[in-house]
């Protein structure tokens, strides 16, 4: 019997299976065990105490961050659903001129971080030097501009620009699948337009917006970007601001960990709930033809609507741009836009000049390739692995694979610092410990995405390749992946895009040999230095442009529906 | 009075070259259930959506009564016509019980609160769902669905009810009860009602009259027992029923010749263009005799040979090809045998054999 030289069988799947296992052991396990020990432990010593927890919650100085935290999620939550919801609806249900271009700006502001977006409102409305407040000094001849971007109120507004498109997303997704007919249907029974929107439409779109607040409500929670930009001028802590500052000088991590503990548990459960709402099959329905829709006219309202519609984007994607390029094209940013002030200056800064803006960006590159790369191997063996019921314990497998979501990064951060600063494992200070920390952030995203693939691929087209001999990976290796190539590419983007701009843990865990664009971009913000800050994030953008464009190429229209969660 | 009176009406969509809806002509009288059948594509639907008040026509108008409900300009919504309709897929809303989906054309109407729940009730009595008023619709099965979309149609006393295609998501016992049902429940309130459907038995339980819909437009407008017996077109007459369908020529002396058949009929035929006509016969009227092959002659008579035979309890059908080549389905009692191969003398008796259009 012939056999040809490499021949992978049972044991190559076994042996990439147990490194997998042991990946995921010190990725996700190790660092969140350290998280918990670290918060109960007595500093320095093996003694355990829950004087940590008792210090970290009985100071007023740190409940205030606490109740300031919950008024932002809050508020951002609140208000990105009541200008989500109204959006989708008119963008599935009217017949509003430019939908498209409304559709393609709010999947700007979602690729946008929203750092970068308060590092745009900083350059439009700082208390003196901001543009709109100049302006508004200029013509109406007052000694004060009205806008402080530097404000609880200031952070909900930029954070609420940035949360719009998750809503949006998830109640366009709910009206599409809500049947023609059930709006006909109350048509036909005397139902006029809007009472049809009120008792019929939006009542079944109801778990959507409910998920969509959740999910505002955590992103608001465990947000660090933007909440570091504008409110630690503003001396007005939130939760995570307040981890950071445990961590400034002298460090108190086993405060930071204690402090970490409600917001992760929050974070937990509120996930959960979310996922028995999006999941629940109540409102599925008997099998239609679809129905053909009928657009609602706006009639003489659609321009004064589209008007309406357009603050959105105005506040999210053409101010903040606006004002980024230009500040990125000013020599100094505080003489305007004046001939003499444009120039390159600080393109040629980033690409030649500063070695530190250069190193950046490779860094950025190479552990956002790195960070994929290893998400995506760990996720196919074990999303392979568990979907095709290869080993027991399938279920646990898939809850430590998804258990980094629920975690933000910022906690994420403090566990892989507290598990990874000491010997045996001493990984501070060098790149692996933001790779790996990145790996670990999106491999839900990975292991969502490859899992979804698997599922849809019939075990039967393996099994072929089995029955005429060959072995178990050879048969992953020559029929599944060939097969899933389009899935696994673009969840191996999904986790590129956002490891690029991750900044939460980065800030933590990078030191001055292994900063990254958004740890410059945040050092840089500190220091006042915002042309630089602006060519950074419009690189970072350019980047991320590039890689969305790739993306859509592969899924088409649906990449706001791409599993990101 | 809710006579309906269709005239010239015609639809397309998106600029598409053909109109799914070409000139319509049809006449609903008050109180009667008016069927729409057809094959998928015959632009049935897009009458009733038309009827509805969904779509805008392109040419031609409704009349209800007096009143121009649609023309190429005008189009009174779907929430002031006072009509009702069932979907195909029910559209009975899942996040509303029974109760409140049967109560919600009522509340609509701003009925007082108290007699929102007589109704509600007497209505799910009338279709015996009174058990199941505070169910949420995911718990209910297919039938129960639907009929919670009958009452909910029906509570607000619409003038007109409009059926689109109302039984095909239901297993085949469950659709003929409910043919019944819908009918049942027609004579005891007497609504108009517009019937679509392309399931020519339904059709001809629950309809006074059947419109065969063919290409956009009405072919044929009867009783069912008109449809069956005298079908005016080649594709009336093919759409109810089994029927075999002869294009020949007109002879001068009125029979038609199809091949070595020589046809004549009962109705005078009906010359097309080029003297070419076509006549049909049902199955069941043929009749075949045992034959020793010899020729035959005469009208209405051929010599062929058995080339199918299905046994099918009551009855059985049989395939005989004719010497030039022409097929002819007959239908016999069980106990006719003949052998395929065996040769036959068939008869195509002139009493059965209708002339029809093209």
């Amino acid at each position: 019997m012939r056999r040809s030289a490499f021949r992978p069988n049972l044991d190559a799947g076994a042996i990439a299976f147990v490194i997998a296992l042991a990946a995921l052991a010190l990725m996700v396990v190790l660092p969140l065990g350290w998280l918990v020990f670290t918060s109960l432990q007595l500093p320095d010593t093996a003694h355990l105490t829950f004087g940590n927890y008792l210090e970290a919650f009985s100071k007023s100085i740190y409940l205030q961050p606490i109740v300031n935290s919950l008024i932002l999620a809050t508020s951002v939550a609140t208000i990105a659903v009541l200008v989500g919801t109204p959006l989708a609806w008119l963008l599935a249900r009217t017949d509003l001129p430019a939908r498209g271009l409304i559709r393609g700006l709010i999947v700007a502001a979602f690729v946008t971080p929203s750092f970068l977006g308060a590092q745009a409102w900083m350059l439009l409305a700082a208390p003196n030097s901001g543009w709109l407040n100049r302006w508004w000094v200029a013509l109406m001849h007052t000694e004060h501009g009205p806008l402080n971007i530097y404000s609880l109120a200031g952070a909900i507004f930029v954070m609420s620009c940035y949360n719009i498109p998750y809503t949006f997303t998830f109640v366009s997704g709910a009206l599409a699948g809500v049947p023609a007919e059930f709006e006909d249907a109350a048509a036909i029974l005397g139902a006029r337009g809007l009472a049809r929107v009120f008792t019929i439409t939006l009542p079944l779109a109801l778990p959507a917006i409910v998920a969509g607040f959740i999910m505002s409500f955590l992103e608001a929670m465990s947000e660090f970007g933007a909440p570091a930009f504008l409110l630690i001028p503003a001396r007005q802590q939130v939760i995570t601001t307040q981890l950071y500052l445990f961590f400034q000088f002298p460090a108190r991590l086993e405060l930071a960990a204690a402090y970490a503990m409600p917001l992760l548990l929050v974070t937990a459960g509120l996930l959960y709930a979310q996922r028995r709402l999006l999941g629940r099959k109540r409102y599925t329905t008997i099998g239609t033809k679809g129905g053909r829709r009928h657009l609602i006219a706006l009639g003489r309202w659609r321009w004064p609507v589209l008007a309406l519609a357009l603050i959105a984007p105005l506040c999210s994607v053409f101010m903040p741009y606006a004002a980024l390029l230009a500040t990125s094209l000013s020599r100094a940013w505080g003489r305007g836009l004046v001939p003499g002030n444009l120039s390159f200056y600080w393109y040629r800064w980033a690409f030649v000049d500063n070695p530190t803006a250069q190193a950046a960006i490779l860094h950025s590159l190479e552990y956002g390739l790195a960070a994929a790369s290893i998400a995506l191997a760990i996720a196919v063996v074990v999303a392979f692995a568990v979907t095709r019921k290869l080993v027991p314990f399938g279920n646990v497998l898939s809850f430590i694979c998804m258990a980094p979501f629920v975690v933000p990064g910022i906690i994420l951060a403090i566990g892989f610092f507290a598990a990874y600063s000491h010997k045996p494992l001493l990984l501070y200070g060098t790149a692996w410990i933001l790779i790996v920390a990145f790996a670990t952030r999106f491999l839900p995203i990975a292991y969502t995405n490859v899992t979804t693939a698997l599922q849809t691929l019939s075990v039967d087209l393996e099994n072929a390749a089995r029955t005429l001999g060959a072995g178990r990976a050879r048969a992953l290796f020559t029929i599944t992946i060939p097969l899933l190539r389009t899935g696994i590419l673009s969840a191996w983007l999904l986790v590129l895009i956002p490891a690029l701009r991750e900044l939460s843990c980065a800030v933590f865990l990078f030191t001055p040999r292994t900063a990254v664009i958004t740890t410059v971009l945040f050092d840089f913000s500190d220091a006042g230095n915002f042309e630089a800050v602006a060519t950074m994030g419009i690189l970072l953008m350019a980047m991320t442009l590039v890689l969305v464009t790739t993306l859509y190429r592969f899924l088409g229209r649906s990449v706001l529906d791409a599993r990101t969660t | 009075m809710a006579e309906i009176v269709i005239s010239g009406l015609r639809k397309r969509f998106d600029q598409s070259a053909n109109y799914a809806v070409d000139g319509l002509d049809l006449r609903v009288r008050d109180g009667e259930v008016m069927a729409l059948l057809g094959p998928s594509g015959c632009g049935k639907t897009t009458t009733l959506q038309l009827l509805a008040g969904f779509l805008q026509p392109d040419a031609g108008e409704i009349r209800v009564g007096e009143r121009v409900l649609s023309d190429a300009t005008r189009v009174v919504p779907p929430e002031r016509r006072n009509m009702s309709m069932i979907f195909q897929s029910y559209a009975v809303w899942p996040h509303k019980t029974v109760f409140e989906n049967v109560a919600y054309g009522l509340e609509v109407r701003r009925v007082p609160r108290a007699e929102i729940a007589t109704r509600v009730e007497r209505t799910l009595a009338s279709v015996h769902l009174e058990q199941l008023a505070s169910r949420y619709p995911a718990e209910l099965s297919g039938g129960q669905q639907q009929r919670v979309a009958l009452a909910r149609a029906v509570v607000v006393e619409p003038d007109i009810l409009l059926l689109d295609e109302p039984l095909s998501n239901l297993d085949a016992n469950l659709r003929e009860a409910m043919r019944f049902e819908i009918r049942r429940l027609h004579d005891a309130t007497g609504i108009t009602m517009v019937y679509v459907t392309h399931d020519q038995a339904e059709a001809m339980v629950t309809a006074d009259r059947i419109a065969i819909m063919n290409g956009g437009k009405v072919d044929q407008v009867g009783t069912p027992a008109e449809i069956y017996e005298e079908p005016r077109t080649a594709f009336a007459a093919a759409f109810i029923g089994r029927m075999n369908v002869f294009e020949g020529t007109l002879g001068g002396d009125g029979v038609v010749v199809c091949g070595e058949l020589a046809l004549r009929t009962a109705s005078a035929p009906i010359p097309a263009a080029g003297m070419r006509s076509t006549v049909c016969i049902r199955p069941q009227h043929v009749v075949l005799i045992a034959s020793d092959g010899s020729a035959v002659s005469g009208p209405n008579r051929a010599a062929g040979r058995i080339v199918r035979q299905t046994y099918l309890g009551d009855l059985r059908d049989y395939l005989i090809e004719l010497a030039g080549g022409l097929v002819v389905r007959a239908v016999t009692e069980p106990g006719v045998r003949h052998d395929v191969g065996a040769g036959v003398v068939v008869e195509l008796p002139a009493g059965h054999c209708r002339a029809v259009e093209e």
